[in-house]
């Protein structure tokens, strides 16, 4: 048996830490684009960056199956590019474009797809959560063994519907893995500025539901931490809550000056930066190449730049179509012309009372 | 359908209807406030949980904006819940839910997340529930694009809007005037969905077109019958509906009688009377005869006492006083 000295991090596998490697870094880089396209007016309204905080995204998609569902903030551009969603479709998405994940409809705030169960970017803070609560409901009526994870920042602890939601979801035993990031500011508020109790995990566990926190810039650790909840979760034993510790390195937003903390504070979290310290450990545990890293940088730059001109190529919505979709539309043939349709369109998702393998899950995403 | 009739009161209609829904699609189930063990807050629901059981008639805690929004969620997960809350005044508590979440998913999603949910809730004046239980909101709701609004008044309309609400593949608000539920009447046996497209006329008449819905339309028919003793023969429309509103039948009466009333329980400023006055001055300006005139609720919240609750909303006699004056120009 081999001893381990208490230093010593486990081993890793080396594909899967280089391929957590990788999609913290399509986070970063479509992000830092972002800046940039933000400044060349590109890209317009409010956007939220994640930088500092993609190994939540990354850990938490890895310990979830693609039927499961996701609900996310306004902070969601990580999510959903770690989720599956092409950084073409969120590009053009940012850009207001056709060809995004929302039609162009939504925005950085707002990306939205149903192939990948990604139920939206939710820019009411704390207004995604009884969503989430929904369609684990529905989930467990229909006996179907999904889990639907709900991110939130620690703000939107201090909303009602959070309590409210926790609640719910705790009485009625629903698969919901609460996943609350918590970077320590609602905007410009600190968290002891805003709660009476600043331990989360403390609230959530009055709910009678497991949770814990963890370190929010260890990816492997947030995977870990993901993982334990969502089997626990998926076996039916209720929701559970964690707690991620982490820390955004940018302004909350194109407009912030950042009076409210200070230079310090967020140079010390950058020393704790997720992609940097997961480099490290691969040098540690002699699984780094510097020659895949520069293939890797080289590869995500590109993707990176093919979603800019796939974003500049697309069209813009008609404005004749601007009152599409307020209501929904009866199915058409090929001609156009409306079907004579006696039930609603189907929705993404359809009732099935026996659990699905794997292999079909896989073949309906 | 058949020529055989059943008695029954508004209350049973609905409950009749949901027990229909619940039976033919078993992804229906209500949830709502003590719809469950009590027996809905106005009775509603009674005796349903022994038919059909917790989980599909489920009680919920008093968290309206969590189990909106949890309505919202399982419709999107492939469920067709009917949430009950029960009146228009704690519905507030869960506005960001229908306006922000239930209102706006299909279209900022870019069609991709329809919301196939069901709303009901209790609505207006009359049983001296003062400020917190009374008011009517639905005229409210019915601002807001990517929601329907409906507001059942008769037997009819009460057993089959709902599974015309549940076929909807977008989220429908069903507001029950709460004096209505123990109206007695005849209807048909089998009796079941209606059309929800359409306002109604109720009663046919050429000298003024009185325009309602929900709980005033009977106090709008009897006032109708009093103005017919007097020479005025008054046309009667139900709106049904007041999202979308069918503007095609109110102009086709106003074009026949050349007046209008509106009778609403709502307030005046920024009201659904408002927009349907618009809607007469856009499209019939030139057919009018007279002003378009309005009996609505005093602009205040609503008082406890009988006196003042009965004096703040609109009343037979107020209906016919204002139909009078528009047609014969004088009170």
């Amino acid at each position: 048996m081999v001893q381990r000295t208490k230093k010593k991090q486990p081993a890793m596998d080396r594909v899967h830490a280089w391929h957590l490697l990788r999609e913290m870094l399509r986070i970063r880089r479509l992000e830092e684009k972002c800046v940039e396209l933000y400044t060349a007016a590109k890209i317009r309204g409010f956007v939220h960056l994640y930088i500092g905080e993609e190994a939540v995204a990354v850990g938490t998609m890895q310990a979830l199956e693609p039927e499961d569902n996701i609900v996310a903030t306004y902070r969601e551009h990580g999510h959903a590019l770690a989720r599956g969603v092409s950084a073409n479709a969120i590009m053009a998405e940012m850009y207001g474009k056709m060809e995004g994940c929302s039609r162009g409809r939504g925005g950085s705030m707002h990306l939205f797809d149903a192939a990948t169960r990604f139920y939206g970017g939710n820019a009411i803070v704390g207004g995604g959560l009884p969503l989430a609560v929904g369609l684990a409901l529905a989930d467990k009526i229909a006996g179907r063994p999904q889990v639907t994870a709900c991110f939130f920042g620690e703000g939107a602890v201090a909303e009602g519907e959070f309590h409210e939601s926790l609640n719910l979801a705790a009485l009625w035993n629903l698969p919901v893995v609460f996943c609350c990031e918590n970077n320590l500011y609602a905007m410009g508020t600190a968290l002891s500025r805003s709660e009476s109790e600043t331990d989360i995990c403390l609230k959530a566990s009055s709910f009678e539901m497991p949770a814990w926190p963890v370190d929010g810039m260890d990816v492997v650790a947030v995977e870990n931490a993901t993982r334990r909840a969502a089997t626990a979760v998926r076996a039916g034993g209720g929701p559970h809550f964690i707690e991620y510790r982490t820390y955004r390195f940018r302004a909350h937003s194109m407009y912030d000056p950042e009076l409210y903390r200070d230079k310090q504070e967020v140079e010390l979290w950058k020393t704790r930066d997720p992609i940097s310290n997961l480099v490290e450990r691969l040098k540690q545990q002699n699984l780094w190449q510097e020659e895949d890293w520069r293939r890797i940088e080289a590869e995500v730059a590109g993707e990176i730049e093919q979603s800019i001109e796939f974003a500049e190529a697309g069209k813009w919505e008609p404005v004749e179509e601007l009152t599409r979709f307020v209501y929904s539309e009866a199915p058409t043939d090929v001609q156009g012309s409306k079907l004579n349709v006696q039930s609603p369109r189907p929705t993404p998702c359809t009732l099935n009372r026996e659990p699905r393998t794997k292999s079909a899950r896989l073949q309906r995403i | 359908m058949s020529t055989e009739k059943i008695k029954t009161t508004y209350r049973e209609a609905i409950r009749a209807a949901i027990r229909d829904a619940m039976l033919r699609d078993e992804r229906v189930f209500l949830m709502g406030e003590d719809v469950g063990r009590y027996g809905g807050c106005f009775a509603v629901s009674k005796g349903l949980l022994d038919e059909f059981g917790p989980e599909r008639i489920r009680d919920t805690p008093l968290s309206e904006s969590a189990f909106v929004g949890a309505g919202i969620g399982a419709a999107m997960g492939g469920a067709r819940p009917i949430v009950e809350i029960m009146t228009v005044n704690f519905s507030l508590l869960a506005l960001d839910q229908i306006v922000n979440n239930a209102a706006t998913l299909l279209h900022m999603s870019g069609g991709q997340f329809n919301v196939p949910l069901v709303i009901r809730m209790t609505t207006g004046a009359g049983r001296q529930l003062a400020a917190q239980h009374s008011h009517s909101l639905e005229g409210w709701y019915a601002h807001i694009p990517g929601i329907k609004v409906l507001t059942p008044a008769t037997l009819e309309d009460a057993r089959g809007m709902l599974w015309t609400a549940l076929e909807d593949p977008d989220p429908v608000l069903i507001f029950e005037n709460g004096m209505l539920y123990n109206m007695e009447g005849e209807m048909a046996a089998d009796a079941g969905a209606v059309d929800i497209s359409k306002a109604a006329i109720r009663r046919a008449g050429k000298h003024i077109s009185l325009i309602t819905y929900g709980g005033t339309l009977f106090k709008t028919l009897q006032a109708a019958e009093e103005l017919a003793r007097d020479g005025i023969d008054a046309e009667v429309v139900d709106l049904r509906t007041l999202r979308p509103l069918d503007t095609a039948t109110i102009v086709d009466s106003v074009t026949r009688t050349h007046r209008a009333v509106i009778v609403d329980e709502g307030w005046k400023s920024g009201s659904i009377s408002a927009e349907i006055m618009a809607r007469i001055m856009e499209n019939a300006f030139y057919e009018l005869d007279a002003p378009v005139a309005r009996v609505c609720s005093a602009e205040v919240p609503m008082p406890y006492p009988k006196h003042l609750e009965d004096a703040a909303i609109p009343q037979v006699t107020g209906i016919v006083a204002m139909a009078r004056r528009v047609v014969t120009g004088h009170d």
